[in-house]
């Protein structure tokens, strides 16, 4: 097998995370049974000012409580800049949630700043330190310009996510169907998780009556290299899923190589070659993670496509 | 201590409606769908939260097929807003 040393959450797939607006207990309580990879509890926008000790107090409830099976459960806070950041880290790092997603990083330091909290709490709580990863949510220009720099701020940061809705309007444009004002962003936030070998997660598709748009849209994710895309509806989740698809004629070769890599090593030798061609350690990287998507869709070995 | 009269939570599906006020001896009114089945369980739960604060509180609960979490977060929240700490 390759190196896993990325962790285990990185090895398992998010193609999905939805959104669960944080006051809801009627969401909260079918979280995992939405058929999203990963759960975004949300404190921030989707709850008003004078709910959020209601929404917080459910939250942690829930994160706490709930058995999520395989389901990735990450809660986003409210930002640095708002009363509620640091009480929101205080209630939901014990409860213990896979990841806290932070909006409107603009800096290393706001990094910084929320990983020495959030390692003060493990302590305190008696939590494994760095277990609560942090995803990073770029939505101002700033924010993307330093993309690298804030993935790097830490080893906790195990994700850039991107915020196009706050970020087209720090742009000042619009977003459009296609995408084209964001296609730079995209880009950026991609590249700068790949450089540390961390995950990258697209935006929103706001319009929940345009199937066809974020079908597009996600296919463009998966096209960049996204590890996934945010939906703000269940009925996204499919859509989103399956763009994530592998190609048959694509994932066939990955058995292969997979199969000679095996056969090679058994054999003791360095070098892996399918038809008579050599193959780099990066494409044998590739194919095993390409056939652990496709288990995803039920395809356990070749005969399955 | 409870200082002052306080509510949390909605009449949404799954959601549960919590009034909470400081009162000379507890009382306890619990309406709803299933009103009749849970009342025991969410009672030892209110008690269990009641028993944090100074004072005794009349607790109002209209409950819409809140699962054990909510009906714990929303009286824990009635019972915080009511504490005047939140």
């Amino acid at each position: 097998m390759p190196n896993k040393s990325a962790g285990r959450r990185n090895s398992r797939p998010c193609r999905s995370v939805l959104y669960i607006p944080g006051n809801n207990p009627s969401m909260l309580q079918h979280a995992p049974v939405f058929g999203a990879d990963g759960v975004l509890l949300d404190l921030e926008d989707s709850v008003q000012g004078r709910e959020k000790d209601a929404a917080l107090r459910l939250v942690s409830h829930f994160v706490r409580d709930t058995d999520f099976g395989n389901v990735i459960v990450t809660v986003r806070v409210n930002g640095a800049d708002t009363p509620w950041f640091e009480r929101d880290l205080e209630e939901i790092v014990p409860a213990r949630p896979d990841a806290i997603r932070i909006p409107k990083c603009h800096s290393p330091e706001s990094i910084g700043h929320a990983d020495k909290i959030i390692g003060q709490l493990e302590k305190k709580h008696g939590l494994v330190p760095g277990s609560v990863k942090i995803h990073a949510m770029l939505e101002t220009a700033l924010g993307i310009e330093r993309a690298y720099d804030i993935a790097a701020a830490s080893e906790r940061v195990e994700a850039l996510t991107l915020g196009g809705q706050d970020l087209t309007a720090d742009m000042g444009v619009q977003k459009t169907r296609d995408g084209v004002e964001l296609m730079y962003a995209r880009g950026r936030v991609v590249m700068a998780a790949k450089a540390l070998s961390k995950l990258a997660f697209d935006t929103v598709w706001t319009d929940l009556n345009d199937a066809d748009g974020l079908a597009n849209e996600a296919k463009l994710a998966v096209q960049m290299g996204f590890s996934g895309k945010a939906a703000i509806h269940p009925s996204q989740v499919e859509v989103i899923n399956e763009a994530y698809r592998p190609n048959p004629k694509e994932l066939r070769r990955a058995f292969r190589i997979v199969e000679a890599a095996d056969i090679a090593e058994r054999e003791g030798k360095g070098v892996v070659s399918v038809e008579g061609r050599m193959v780099d350690a990066p494409v044998v990287t590739r194919a095993y993670s390409l056939i652990e998507l496709g288990r995803l869709y039920g395809i356990n070995k070749e005969a399955d496509l | 201590m409870l200082e002052r009269k306080a509510q949390a939570g909605t009449l949404e599906s799954s959601d549960c409606l919590v009034m909470v006020e400081p009162s000379a001896s507890p009382k306890f009114e619990y309406g709803g769908q299933n009103a009749a089945i849970y009342r025991r369980r969410v009672l030892g739960i209110i008690e269990e939260i009641a028993a944090r604060y100074d004072g005794t509180a009349s607790v109002r609960i209209e409950d819409h097929g809140a699962v054990e979490m909510t009906l714990r977060a929303r009286i824990e929240t009635a019972f915080e807003r009511a504490s005047g700490k939140e």
